[in-house]
């Protein structure tokens, strides 16, 4: 198949964001003044399902479940608590200027839309902002054990991206205490009745009836069973995609298949190429890895990043003199240094281990050095402030970072692209939301530190209550239809003959097998830099080894009972698809910006190059029949509170 | 910097369901770097095993960075392998030698029932949870955050108990199959916190009534401590005690009183 821009059939879905009138800082006052309310006594007659039980899932189910709404919660993983929020470690953003340096809800806003390189909704934006503040509260009163001053007040500590200190911390287990938080809030709501809770349970399909999402079939992994459930809205909060690059700091499970699902039945995908590449990462020590480990950004705090000036250095980190020493960051950014934001930090890194000054090993690695921190706040305070992260360094790493500098490397970490939503967080499929990362909504190209635990506790707690509200309140007395319809039963059948068919195959080749090549063309076509040739490249490999995936695939075991080697492969198939959509959507966009570089597009010393005139857009993306052959979407974006500026953080 | 370890063997438990009978399967490992993490192991031994046309080894696991508590292993008798404070997923090759011959089982306990060769059923801890391990705070009503001055003595131990990661190892390492640690550890964690003295009481007496019912009885083995892949103390287990003492013997309006 050739590229040419017959392909792109554009604007075939008329797109409103709904974005409410007024000014930027009252558009969200203006919405709730506005919107619709369902009365306490009528919010049990109706039903809505939460797929996935992260910070976005868990607080938007324990939430509804409160005003009295019916929930069904739903997770593949055996409790609520395992989702991948849990991992996030360094810390939440919230525009409480507690540290009286100048922050505000303008400045947050500001630092985000700046950070996602001018691609973000702005409305969407700031509304985040604002709740920033309520979810900081509504943590405490859930008993999570931020990082307190000796005076009792609650700690902050400063994240990429930003001048101020907005970061509430416990220690490097932010997103799992606040998980914890979500998931006891929900659990209560559990025991309650509020929520009917399905754990195991992985989501094979959305259901869409004359046009609203009417429920999802499910697989029950111990028993292999189909099921239907059917509600009057559905909200996907199933995480990121940053899988398809196979190695990531993303946990094994986390997979793109109940936002692809939603694709395939019609929900437009929006942004399918920014991807996160996150700069701190412990680098891959040999072929067999299967997985990358994160360390947190709040590293970069004290952290010195260098690379030595000489290629061909062999002395350990410690005997190389100060002036062979190359601070990248401080020298190419230095007034936000080693803070500098993570696709900035991830490239330069990027560049000086092509260049050959990598260290370590394999070359593959740049030195994040804490000798002078140890040496200005003593080891105590540093151990107090980054021990388990340094612990988990020398687990993995086999080192002592208190004694030598630890190795770092980029990897996949965040995908900001998603589903496409409206300020409402409605998919353009009614009834059909998506919250947390799974959406495309708050962080254009790139996403700064800290800003995830916060969009997904944003949507969960402070959105979602209110937009499905305003969404259901019309649907009052009339009929939905139930699991007999028989769209549910042709649902039911496509997934069995689905799972059934990855069984018939009887190839050669495991499921990750292919999931490891199938990461390795996206990683290196569609990862830290693209170029117009590598994409099409990639755009030829791609569909021949799904080719190859579908003829050669082997699952053992059967369909009837806990199969895990079957659940990759659903997995891995869709991740096939919707790679050829992330290189489509990187192709299409002749720009650079944020996480999306396009070497092709660059400036004279190497930054991103926009091109805000042809693609000041959000690109969303409709299924066309085939994975080759999707329809793009345009939504314009529009900035009026803050001006279009060439990024720097020089 | 890396060293291959040679002739590894792994008797490994397989069991086809809840019902079935299960046994002990031998598979040799040739070759593999130390650099590589016990659970990249089992990757590389499962890949082989499909390629073959075997069905492939059921384990649970997920973030592999020993925080979400999915992964459950005995190794060699041992909950979570033979490095102190440290989950499955962040124990490498290198705490082994060639040679060596390693017994890999599920965590065995009633309250935790098998559904497939190494992964069991833990859904009894969301029980406990469900029964009162949480503070009361509906969305919306809040307070600001810095209404309430916490000591940072009293934050940090409340972090120490909450850093549980609910994988159950104290329950596979317990003789009595008892899930003391755990549940004492979100209670340490709620009840230091001023936050959480409001349901104190009947926060304890809904847990421990729900625990008692699912798991074994706390002789004091201590065992559960040196299993978990957190380091949590057993003082969990004392302050646990001590609450659900006096909510027992107290008038609980009392209590609220004092």
């Amino acid at each position: 198949m050739t590229l040419t821009d017959e392909l792109f059939a554009k604007n075939t879905v008329k797109l409103d964001s709904k974005i409410p009138d007024g000014p930027v800082a009252d558009k969200w006052d203006n919405y709730k003044e506005n919107m619709k309310l369902v009365n306490p006594n009528n919010k049990r007659k109706f039903k809505v399902i939460v797929v996935g039980t992260g910070l976005a899932g868990a607080s938007a189910a324990a939430t509804l479940a409160e005003l009295g709404y019916q929930v069904d919660a739903f997770t593949f993983h055996d409790s609520a608590r395992r989702a991948h929020s849990i991992a996030a470690q360094g810390g939440i953003n919230g525009a409480k200027n507690y540290k009286g340096d100048g922050d505000s809800v303008h400045r947050l806003f500001y630092d985000t839309v700046k950070g996602g390189d001018f691609r973000a909704r702005e409305a969407n934006v700031h509304r985040l902002a604002q709740v920033s503040v309520d979810i900081i509260d509504q943590m405490v009163a859930q008993g999570v054990p931020f990082a307190r001053e000796y005076g009792g007040l609650l700690d902050n500590r400063s994240f990429g991206g930003a001048q101020v200190s907005r970061t509430f911390y416990a220690r490097g287990q932010t997103g799992q205490q606040l998980l914890l938080g979500a998931y006891q809030q929900f659990s209560r709501q559990v025991g309650l009745g509020g929520i009917s809770l399905y754990n195991r349970s992985e989501l094979i399909d959305i259901v869409v009836i004359d046009g609203r999402a009417s429920g999802i079939v499910v697989r029950d992994l111990v028993t292999g069973e189909i099921s239907s459930h059917a509600a009057h809205a559905v909200v996907l909060a199933t995480g990121g995609y940053g899988n398809a690059f196979f190695l990531s700091t993303n946990a094994m499970a986390c997979n793109v298949t109940a936002a692809w699902r939603a694709h395939r039945k019609g929900a437009l995908f929006a942004n399918p190429c920014y991807t996160q590449i996150h700069p701190t990462c412990i680098p891959q020590s040999d072929d067999s890895q299967s997985k990358l480990t994160l360390m947190s950004e709040s590293l970069r705090n004290d952290g010195r990043v260098w690379v030595p000036t000489n290629p061909d250095e062999t002395r350990q980190a410690r005997d190389i003199p100060e002036e062979e020493r190359d601070y990248y960051l401080e020298r190419l950014y230095p007034s936000f240094g080693n803070l500098a934001p993570r696709d900035i930090s991830s490239r330069a890194a990027k560049r000086l281990v092509d260049k050959g000054q990598g260290v370590g090993p394999k070359k593959n690695g740049v030195y994040l050095d804490f000798s002078e921190a140890i040496e200005r706040l003593g080891h105590d305070v540093v151990q107090e402030r980054y021990g388990n992260l340094f612990e988990m360094y020398e687990r993995i790493a086999g080192e002592n970072p208190y004694e030598t500098p630890m190795r770092i490397y980029p990897a996949s970490h965040y995908t900001m692209g998603g589903l496409w939503v409206d300020y409402e967080l409605q998919t353009n499929i009614p009834g059909l939301y998506a919250a947390g990362e799974a959406n495309f909504s708050d962080h254009g190209a790139n996403r700064l530190g800290a800003s995830a635990l916060m969009q997904g506790l944003s949507d969960g707690y402070f959105v979602l209550p209110y937009t499905i509200g305003n969404g259901l309140a019309p649907l009052l007395g009339k009929s939905m239809p139930g699991i007999d319809h028989p769209e549910f039963k042709a649902a039911e059948e496509a997934a069995r003959e689905r799972f059934n068919a990855y069984l018939a195959i009887n190839g050669t080749k495991s499921p990750d097998y292919f999931h490891r090549e199938l990461g390795k063309i996206i990683w290196d076509y569609c990862g830290m830099e693209r170029t117009e040739e590598g994409l099409k490249k990639a755009l030829e490999l791609l569909p021949a080894l799904y080719q190859e995936f579908k003829t050669d695939l082997r699952v053992t075991g059967d369909g009837d009972n806990m199969n895990q080697t079957l659940e990759k492969a659903g997995r891995v198939d869709d991740f096939f698809q919707l790679g050829m959509l992330m290189c489509r959507d990187a192709l299409d966009r002749n720009e650079s910006c944020g996480g999306h570089f396009r070497s092709e597009y660059q400036t004279d010393d190497g930054e991103a190059l926009r091109d805000d005139e042809n693609y000041c857009h959000v690109a969303a993306w409709q299924w066309g029949g085939d994975p080759m052959t999707p329809n793009l979407n345009v939504e314009p974006l529009e900035f009026e509170a803050v001006h279009l500026a060439t990024r720097s953080y020089k | 910097m890396s060293n291959h370890l040679k002739n590894i063997t792994l008797r490994i438990w397989r069991q086809a369901g809840p019902a079935a009978k299960g046994n002990f399967e031998t598979h040799v490992v040739d070759e593999i770097t130390d650099e590589a993490s016990f659970l990249e192991m089992l990757d590389i031994l499962n890949d082989k095993l499909v390629t073959e046309g075997k069905e492939a080894v059921v384990f649970d696991h997920d973030c592999r960075e020993g925080i979400c508590g999915t992964c459950s292993l005995m190794i060699d008798g041992q909950a979570h392998g033979p490095q102190r404070g440290t989950a499955t997923c962040q124990l490498h090759m290198r705490q082994f030698k060639s040679n060596d011959t390693i017994t890999i089982e599920p965590w065995r306990a009633s309250a935790f029932p098998i559904i497939k060769d190494l992964m069991v059923d833990r859904s009894a801890f969301d029980r406990i949870i469900e029964s009162g391990g949480y503070i009361t705070a509906d969305t919306g009503g809040a307070p600001d955050a810095n209404l309430i001055p916490i000591s940072k003595i009293v934050a940090d131990a409340a972090m120490d108990s909450a850093a549980c990661i609910g994988c159950g190892a104290c329950v596979a390492a317990c003789p009595n199959g008892a899930a003391n640690l755990f549940t004492g550890a979100k209670i340490a964690h709620l009840s230091r916190l001023p936050q959480g003295q409001a349901e104190r009481y009947s926060r304890v007496e809904a847990m421990v009534e729900t625990m008692d019912e699912k798991f074994g009885s706390c002789t004091n083995h201590g065992e559960c401590e040196a299993a978990c892949p957190k380091e949590i103390s057993i003082d969990v287990i004392a302050l646990m005690n001590k609450d659900f003492r006096k909510a027992k013997f107290a008038n609980r309006k009392d209590l609220a009183r004092k």
